[in-house]
């Protein structure tokens, strides 16, 4: 305090006060801090704001493009990638009908096959009975003629032994009988 | 202080005095005409010049001066008005941008060639911004908190027992409204006229050795002298910088507090 007091009462010793202000400079000082203020504050300043405010917006702007386009690219690849599963899931789906699909083919060849075979065997079977029904209705008739044939030729050539040959006709003739009966049956 | 105030007899060496380095005589013979006066006027240009010259028609892109000026701009932004004033920052950023950039060049004339003098270290200077923003204070003061609410925050803020205030508001009253503006200049003002005193005082030295008398016994010291001007003057010039931005932080910081009631 002293030494404040000492200081302020420096003047009425006649020396230099560093702390007590002139008044030319206080008017300078604030005439020229006015000045500043009001071209620097007051003009200055709200421009540079106004530019750094569109700045601001054109960064933040840029960032919003590509975002908006990185975004874009993402569902298109997303797109894409559902397509590609679709159409992988799709050739699978395909891919399992046309085996079916064939496995449903063979099979049914195979019974067409089968069928189509038990049928040439049932017509084999109704040709060999046919065939055979013939060979024994001309085996009949032949025999008979040839029976006959044999009966004239045996009464005919070996008189002497007529009651032998007869008893030879009659049981072969019999014999005849009995099997045309059961052929026939 | 007797010593150093003793006049120079001769060869004898003599420190300078606050009265031989602070009380200059008119420049041109106009009597309120001195150096420090002359500076101020060249700061103000100085600082109209190089923000006109940035600033008249900024470009989205900076070029050239605007990106210097532009860093100033945003370190007052970034460090001085958001930390204190928030999203009041952009109202008071012409003051605050005004107030760093004229105290950064008053004090930088400190140590620029043949200028070589801190506006600054005269106290009017700092004064008149000091009172400014004292006055701006307590205008935003009332007007943001009324004039009732602005005293009663200052000098009785709640949550205290109810003997503190006893203590307290009297110290409140006395630190906001006596003490704050008086420092605010105060510390501009005597940082700078005790740098310009040393860096003086020091180049002084190796004037007086090595040129006025030069002497086996006196060069070394005049060797001295000279490095110790040049790191001073280095020294100086972070004070310099220093001073301006806490010049324009304090100012920042009651702002803010009018604006908005502490605690």
């Amino acid at each position: 305090m002293t030494m404040a007091a000492k200081l302020l009462a420096a003047p009425e010793e006649g020396g230099y006060n560093p702390l007590l202000p002139h008044t030319y400079e206080l008017v300078v000082g604030i005439f020229s801090f006015l000045v500043v203020f009001f071209v620097v504050g007051r003009m200055l300043v709200p421009r540079i704001q106004k530019t750094l405010a569109e700045r601001t917006d054109a960064i933040e702007g840029g960032i919003k493009r590509a975002e908006e386009a990185q975004a874009e690219a993402q569902a298109l690849q997303q797109q894409y990638r559902d397509q590609l599963a679709e159409a992988r899931h799709e050739a699978a789906r395909l891919r399992e009908e046309a085996r079916e699909q064939a496995a449903q083919i063979k099979a049914e060849l195979r019974e067409q096959a089968q069928a189509e075979a038990r049928r040439l065997v049932e017509a084999a079977h109704a040709q060999i009975e046919a065939d055979r029904q013939a060979a024994f209705a001309q085996l009949r008739a032949e025999i008979g003629r040839l029976s006959t044939d044999l009966a004239g030729r045996i009464v005919g050539e070996s008189l002497e032994d007529e009651a032998r040959q007869s008893r030879i006709v009659d049981r072969f003739l019999d014999e005849l009988e009995s099997s045309n009966a059961q052929a026939v049956r | 202080m007797i010593t150093l105030t003793a006049p120079a007899h001769g060869d004898e060496f003599g420190a300078p005095t606050p009265e031989e380095l602070f009380n200059l005589a008119p420049v041109a013979g106009v009597e309120w005409f001195t150096k420090p006066v002359l500076l101020a006027v060249i700061s103000a240009i100085l600082v109209i010049g190089l923000t006109w010259a940035a600033f008249s028609s900024p470009k989205l892109v900076p070029r050239g001066v605007q990106n210097v000026v532009e860093y100033g701009y945003m370190f007052v932004r970034d460090q001085v008005a958001r930390p204190f004033l928030g999203k009041d920052a952009d109202r008071f950023m012409g003051l605050l941008v005004t107030l760093f950039f004229l105290v950064l060049v008053w004090n930088l004339l400190g140590v620029v060639p043949i200028a070589q003098f801190p506006v600054a270290s005269h106290i009017a200077f700092p004064a008149v911004l000091a009172i400014s923003i004292y006055v701006l204070k307590i205008y935003l003061g009332v007007k943001h908190q009324g004039a009732g609410g602005y005293f009663k925050n200052m000098m009785f803020p709640p949550g205290l027992p109810k003997p503190i205030y006893v203590l307290l508001s009297p110290i409140e009253f006395l630190s906001n409204m006596i003490i704050a503006p008086f420092t605010h200049a105060v510390r501009l003002f005597a940082n700078m006229f005790a740098g310009h005193m040393l860096l003086a005082f020091f180049s002084m030295v190796g004037f007086h050795f090595l040129f006025v008398q030069l002497t086996p016994l006196g060069a070394p010291v005049g060797v001295v002298g000279v490095i110790m001007t040049i790191i001073f003057t280095g020294f100086e010039m972070f004070i310099q910088f220093l001073q301006a931005f806490l010049f324009a932080m304090l100012a920042s910081m009651y702002i803010g507090g009018s604006l908005h009631a502490e605690h």
